[in-house]
């Protein structure tokens, strides 16, 4: 099956890791990993820095190879798609926006249609930002710099999206930004995707941010699930001890929060 | 074309052997060392050639004696006035008994022997004079210590400082001899340049210099020159030598030079050199004077003597030399740019290679900038065995030269570019080349262009040096005039050199500004 073919519909696509083993040179990044993430629905990884919640992004985009384990979308295996032609069916939204600083907003906007050739490349960037909160007409023409972190993050969200993507990828898009402006850009994010339905795999550290945002939650430990569920689930049936720890620090840090 | 050449020299070989056609070369290369006697000497060889109706090419100021040599033997140069007690002691790096080196004759037997078997060069019989070092003291220093010859000196030296020219403190005839004949140990010795020695020594900065003994600034200066009393300097017979080409193939050059042989003798040359270090006439003219004198070129007054400008104001000097000037700055600027271009375009290419290997890429560039630390004199010396002289070797060692900063530039521009853009780009699909090409170049520009701007600037300065090897520029004043103590000289190359530097770098931060990508760009 060709790219075009799968994601022409613009519908999205499910996802699958089917026990995937990474390797860098010495160290074991991740271990025997499966997850499934229905279609349109929203993942989220969680765990400490160093627990392969990035590496399994990546090897969703074919950034990172497995040494064994399959990845597929839509049914699909990754591999079997020309490696560009993949990347630009799936979005990607990175912890600092990833913007190319010399480009104007729109362009940056309307770069994943532009590589795909589509001829209303500019009118789907267009599109995209509406859809972020951000008008077209007042940003398109600034550059990156001349942008507040919050609204970069919301041109790379719109970047991501432009092309409308099987599966969209955020590696802690949020993570960079203050709290107030965080909450602001997760808002968005959320009623984008009431509009939008797209297969989403988050990248947080935050399990309040994923309780948030996602459907369902998968806790990544050393390279292993540690556990898959809800927020729910994970809160009253936590399967292991760092699960339980997690859960807890989290919920203290929110009442914490709670005037008195 | 090529085969017209091929077969019009076929045809000659078969024809006759005659060398004057078989030679690729028509034009005769006469060069000198950069001092004062030596750019007269090779003047008068070259009006004398001329005279006969030879063409000649003149290479004056070469190096210094390994570059001269070296491009002799090379056959990059066919004559050049030489000196037998330095072709004993610098080129043949050999030594005679006491008793072998006292005599001028058998030194220079000896030493055109040992040439024309080791190198194939040819001294032609001795001109007629000596120009040995000279070891000189003012009147004032002599007097108030009682100098008069080396061993005084060598009494007195603790408490004497020595200003020697390089040269002189290196070289086995030199200061190494004298502390080992004379037991000289001065308090402090200073390598000075020979334009500066005798400013230095008369205002008392120094107490003793070496200079030679035919050397029109000891006159100017009025110094004293002590006695060698234990005849520690060996003959140094002027005589012109000849490379072994031409040695093979033009007898009728080696004739007319030969006519110079036994006609010159140390008051004649003390004379002309002051007249051309002190007086400030100029080469040219005081050769072609001295060639009439001799009866070797027929009288004819062809042009004026020239007013002696040297009182003329120094805007009035440079207003006087301009098209000399123009022609030098021309010269200049087309080994820069040409230089510069041939080394963008290998060293971006270079620096984009380097980055997609890094491994090797640290040991490259740590290569290349260790050219950059070879002192620039031995580069071009260096160039000659395979080169030759003039313009082709200097713009293969200016070019060894800019590569280092371009390519690091270009190296740690791309590298570096914003690496969240340049992942990103990947990320969504951009090939390598859409990559390179619309986001790691444009974001490493200003560091290429700034790569560039640097070897521009270096290149600028390093050309000057080119005259050393007969490239021409810019240097060929500066190197001229440091040799002739004329600051005037010096100056009417050094500046034109400073402002080019500052407009190929004007130049260059424009294109900088060009090529810097947008967001920049505005900011600016």
């Amino acid at each position: 099956m060709t790219a075009t073919a799968l994601f022409e519909t613009g519908a999205p696509l499910s996802f699958s890791a089917r026990a995937v083993n990474v390797h860098f040179r010495d160290t074991i990044a991740l271990r025997d990993v499966s997850i499934d993430v229905p279609a349109g629905s929203c993942a989220a990884l969680i765990g400490e820095s160093g627990s392969g919640k990035t590496t399994l992004l990546r090897c969703v985009n074919r950034l990172v190879s497995p040494r064994t384990g399959d990845i597929s979308i839509g049914g699909a295996d990754v591999r079997s798609f020309d490696v560009a032609q993949l990347r630009r069916r799936v979005g990607y939204v990175p912890q600092h926006g990833g913007l190319l600083p010399h480009w104007r907003v729109l362009r940056n906007a309307a770069l994943v249609p532009a590589l795909l050739g589509n001829a209303d490349a500019i009118e789907a960037a267009r599109r995209a930002m509406s859809l972020v909160g951000l008008d077209p007409d007042r940003y398109g023409n600034r550059f990156p710099h001349e942008l507040s972190g919050g609204q970069r993050q919301r041109v790379a969200l719109a970047r991501a999206l432009a092309a409308t993507p099987g599966v969209l990828l955020l590696d802690e898009p949020f993570g960079a930004l203050d709290a107030i402006t965080r909450a602001d850009v997760q808002g968005a994010f959320e009623r984008l995707r009431s509009d939008l339905p797209v297969t989403t795999l988050l990248v947080t550290h935050d399990l309040a941010e994923a309780a948030r945002l996602a459907d369902q939650i998968i806790v990544l430990k050393e390279g292993r699930v540690e556990q898959r569920g809800t927020f729910v689930d994970l809160m009253h049936a936590p399967e292991t001890a760092y699960v339980e720890a997690l859960v807890s620090r989290a919920i203290s840090a929110a009442s914490s929060l709670v005037p008195s | 074309m090529g085969l017209v050449v091929f077969m019009v020299s076929g045809m000659s070989v078969r024809a006759q052997e005659t060398p004057a056609v078989l030679a690729p070369r028509t034009a005769i290369v006469v060069a000198s060392k950069p001092f004062g006697e030596s750019y007269l000497l090779c003047e008068m060889f070259a009006q004398l050639l001329e005279s006969r109706g030879i063409a000649v090419d003149r290479k004056p100021g070469l190096g210094a004696t390994e570059i001269a040599f070296a491009a002799l033997r090379a056959d990059a140069i066919d004559v050049y006035p030489e000196y037998t007690g330095t072709g004993l002691l610098a080129v043949l790096h050999d030594s005679l008994t006491d008793s072998l080196a006292a005599d001028p004759r058998r030194v220079y037997a000896y030493v055109a022997q040992r040439s024309a078997e080791v190198f194939g060069v040819h001294w032609l019989p001795p001109l007629g004079f000596q120009n040995t070092y000279a070891i000189a003291v003012t009147r004032q220093t002599a007097a108030r210590l009682h100098l008069h010859t080396l061993t005084d000196l060598a009494r007195e030296g603790r408490s004497l400082s020595a200003g020697f020219t390089a040269d002189f403190i290196g070289r086995a005839d030199g200061l190494h001899g004298l502390a080992r004949v004379y037991r000289l140990e001065p308090r402090t010795v200073r390598p000075l340049a020979p334009a500066v020695k005798y400013q230095a020594l008369v205002s008392g900065a120094v107490d003793v210099v070496d200079g030679y003994s035919t050397d029109g600034l000891l006159a100017r200066y009025d110094l004293l020159t002590l006695v060698d009393d234990r005849h520690f300097f060996p003959p140094y017979e002027a005589a012109a030598v000849v490379s072994p080409r031409l040695a093979r193939t033009r007898p009728d050059v080696i004739g007319i030079l030969g006519l110079l042989s036994g006609r010159l003798d140390e008051a004649l040359m003390r004379a002309l050199n002051r007249r051309v270090e002190v007086d400030g006439e100029s080469v040219h003219d005081v050769a072609a004077l001295t060639l009439r004198s001799l009866g070797l070129v027929a009288s004819r007054r062809t042009q004026p003597v020239v007013a002696n400008d040297t009182r003329a104001t120094f805007p009035e000097y440079m207003w006087a030399q301009r098209s000399t000037i123009t022609g030098l700055t021309l010269r200049h600027l087309e080994l820069v740019l040409v230089a510069l271009l041939a080394a963008v375009l290998v060293a971006v290419p270079l620096g984009l290679a380097l980055e997609r290997s890094r491994v090797i890429a640290e040991p490259v560039i740590r290569g290349l900038g260790a050219i950059q630390t070879v002192p620039s004199i031995a580069l071009l010396a260096f160039m000659i065995p395979a080169l030759g002289v003039g313009v082709v070797p200097a713009l293969v060692a200016l070019w060894l030269y800019a590569l280092f900063p371009i390519v690091r530039g270009t190296y740690s521009g791309v590298r570096d570019a914003d690496p969240d853009a340049v992942e990103a780009a990947e990320a969504l699909g951009m090939t390598a080349r859409q990559r390179l090409l619309q986001v790691r170049l444009p974001l490493a520009a200003p560091a290429i262009m700034s790569g560039i701007r640097t070897a521009a600037v270096i290149t600028v300065g390093t050309a000057t040096l080119a005259a050393f090897i007969g490239a021409g520029g810019l240097g060929e004043p500066i190197v001229a005039g440091l040799s002739l103590a004329d600051s005037r000289l010096v100056l009417s190359g050094a500046l034109p050199a400073a402002v080019l530097a500052l407009l190929v770098d004007g130049v260059l931060a424009l294109a900088e500004r060009i090529v810097a990508p947008a967001h920049r760009r505005r900011r600016a």
